[in-house]
């Protein structure tokens, strides 16, 4: 595994966690994101996920330097699984260490903020009657925007 | 010549993943007005281009050989 990945089969989100303890740590936070049936009362039957993968990690990775300048002594691991996932599978892992508890809680959430907004990485939800892709989930810097 | 990137949504408009371009020494402002010059559907305001696999400003000049990618609204996680 690398420390910034994205991966097409199925996530295993232990090798993530075990990946950023250390002797250091005295917390580790891991958030598994799931594909979910019910958005705003219509059924998902399930999900395609595309990236853009080469830039793709490297955003991830750059989200991970940015924890680590952020918040002192943390180390990072995140992946995140494309192609076709079914309800309640495994969309993404973000293992975080640190020293202590509050660090590792923090930079868990800023790291799927991030994801949302600048790693290239595409939902697409597929229903009983149709499919769209998913867009728009948070606000872009607006001198990047064309 | 420029390789272009078309993902997610934006591939469905061109209909093609990638081509090939003469676009160098253009910028990625130009790159954009090209674009949505050939397809109309592209829609703006919410499109980012990268260039190299890192986002680009509009005024950031295009070089041979580089890589550009139309980046649709992201919705990962």
């Amino acid at each position: 595994m690398k420390a910034f990945e994205i991966v097409s089969e199925p996530i295993n989100p232990q090798r993530y966690a075990d990946y950023v303890l250390r002797p250091e740590a005295g917390a580790v936070t891991l958030f598994t994101g799931h594909v979910r049936e019910w958005t705003k009362g219509i059924r998902t039957l399930y999900l395609a996920y595309e990236a853009y993968i080469p830039m793709a990690e490297k955003k991830l990775a750059q989200i991970g330097q940015e924890i680590e300048e952020k918040w002192e002594g943390t180390r990072v691991a995140i992946a995140h699984r494309i192609g076709e996932l079914a309800i309640s599978d495994i969309a993404v892992v973000i293992a975080v260490s640190s020293p202590h508890r509050k660090s590792a809680y923090e930079a868990n959430e800023y790291a799927i903020e991030r994801i949302k907004e600048i790693v290239p990485i595409w939902k697409k939800e597929i229903w009983e009657d149709g499919e769209e892709w998913i867009g728009h989930q948070k606000k872009k810097p607006k001198e990047e925007l064309l | 010549m420029i390789e272009l990137h078309y993902f997610a949504g934006l591939r469905e408009v061109t209909g093609i993943a990638q081509e090939t371009v003469d676009l160098t020494g253009r910028t990625v402002e130009e790159l954009w007005q090209w674009a949505t010059a050939k397809y109309p559907d592209l829609q703006s305001g919410s499109v980012r281009i990268a260039v190299n696999e890192e986002y680009a400003l509009p005024a950031d000049v295009l070089n041979d050989g580089d890589v550009a990618a139309f980046i649709p609204p992201v919705s990962g996680g």
